[in-house]
């Protein structure tokens, strides 16, 4: 290799590494602030803001879905750990029933979370439905708890 | 000098480049289109259908393709401007400038099917989190490519410029890669994983698999013959260009 080229390589190099380093630090600073919802644990334990506008994400709690007068619906978001009631007054997206995941828009008033928008999340699984039929059965059979959907990281 | 470095060698010299992928081209272009047509219908017509999301889950046979080459693409630019900038072998520098729209319209496909499922199905077309938003970034940094590539009158100097805004950018390539374990999103995780087991049943991974490889053999095709008219107006005084105009001059005749 020529001295003109390893003198690139090496400051071309150099400047890779710079640009990564960069870029690692500034994805960790943001970490906190990349936060793009709170479970509702995080929220109980005081995390999420008072009386700004923030996302929910969770699971729909089993039997928790009341739907009001036109739109209005309420359920509870769970993750596991700890509950939360959210209200909503509009469309709902295709995929939202119970023990799905979802992400509500929104802000506490009085213990509960008045959502403005409500997002659901897919899974990354797909299987046919012949098979997640069959597989639910052999679920049942054997006493095992369904687990196609999973719980909110 | 071993065979593989003398094949690359050879690789590398304009008209060599030239001819190999003039031989090339038609193979590709056809094999990636009848490759495609056969996942396509597979995908659409023969893989069952989802039990949650029943047919609307088709997309991601489009989308998830189109994602791993905008990927691709960029990796490929940026391996690309790296040797251009490092040994400024004038090929590096064409391939890199040419697979700029090439990715760029991958992402662009990406964006949209990503969009128009997403409406349906999570109930927004668009929110900002952190996949989404490191998409977006991947796309303006293809668009950025081009657009410096084409505002600096001088073309190696061009491609240079560009070539370190390519090279730079690649550091987008891993937050786009890992952003839906790094952080809470709304965007799904990886279904298909080359470790451990993949998430989607095989039925449906096939033809998956199958438009991948057929968008990756388009996406050579593509780089190709754009690499080819870039060569041929970069080197347009140079003896083998003559050549070859004169030869499919008398072809014409």
């Amino acid at each position: 290799m020529t001295p003109t080229r390893k003198r690139r390589l090496i400051l071309v190099g150099l400047i890779l590494v710079a640009v990564a380093v960069a870029t690692a630090l500034t994805v960790a600073a943001l970490q906190e602030n990349m936060t793009y919802l709170f479970t509702p644990s995080e929220i109980v334990a005081g995390k999420a803001p008072a009386d700004a506008r923030f996302r929910i994400g969770g699971m729909v709690k089993e039997h928790s879905i009341e739907r009001g007068q036109s739109l209005t619906v309420a359920f509870v978001v769970t993750d596991g750990d700890d509950d939360m009631r959210v209200e909503y007054e509009g469309i709902l997206p295709d995929l939202f029933r119970e023990k799905q995941s979802v992400i509500a828009t929104g802000s506490m008033q009085g213990g509960k979370f008045i959502a403005t928008e409500v997002l659901a999340k897919h899974d990354e699984t797909y299987v046919p439905r012949d098979v997640a039929e069959a597989m639910e059965k052999a679920h049942r059979k054997h006493d095992v708890p369904a687990t196609a959907d999973k719980p909110t990281p | 000098m071993n065979t593989l470095t003398l094949w690359f060698h050879k690789f590398g010299s304009p008209p060599t480049f030239f001819r190999v992928t003039a031989l090339l081209s038609p193979w590709l272009f056809g094999a990636a289109f009848l490759i495609g047509l056969a996942g396509i219908y597979w995908g659409l017509f023969v893989a069952p259908a989802d039990y949650q999301q029943s047919d609307a889950y088709r997309i991601i046979f489009i989308h998830v393709p189109c994602a791993w080459m905008g990927l691709f693409a960029y990796i490929f630019m940026a391996v690309n401007a790296f040797i251009a900038l490092v040994w400024r072998i004038k090929i590096s520098e064409i391939l890199a400038m040419t697979s700029a729209p090439v990715g760029a319209f991958f992402t662009a496909v990406t964006l949209a099917t990503g969009s128009i499922w997403g409406k349906p199905m999570w109930g927004t077309w668009w929110t900002w989190d952190a996949r989404l938003t490191s998409e977006l970034v991947l796309l303006f940094l293809f668009l950025g490519v081009i657009g410096l590539y084409n505002a600096i009158e001088d073309r190696r100097q061009a491609a240079r410029a560009a070539a370190f805004l390519a090279l730079v950018g690649i550091v987008n390539v891993p937050i786009v890669h890992f952003s839906v374990s790094w952080w809470n999103t709304l965007h799904q995780g990886s279904t298909v994983r080359l470790l451990g087991p993949s998430r989607i049943d095989s039925s449906m991974l096939w033809p998956l698999l199958l438009l991948a490889l057929a968008t990756h053999i388009w996406f050579f095709a593509s780089v190709f013959a754009r690499s080819r008219v870039s060569l041929l107006e970069l080197e347009g005084g140079k003896e083998w260009a003559r050549d070859i105009a004169l030869a499919t001059e008398h072809g014409h005749e």
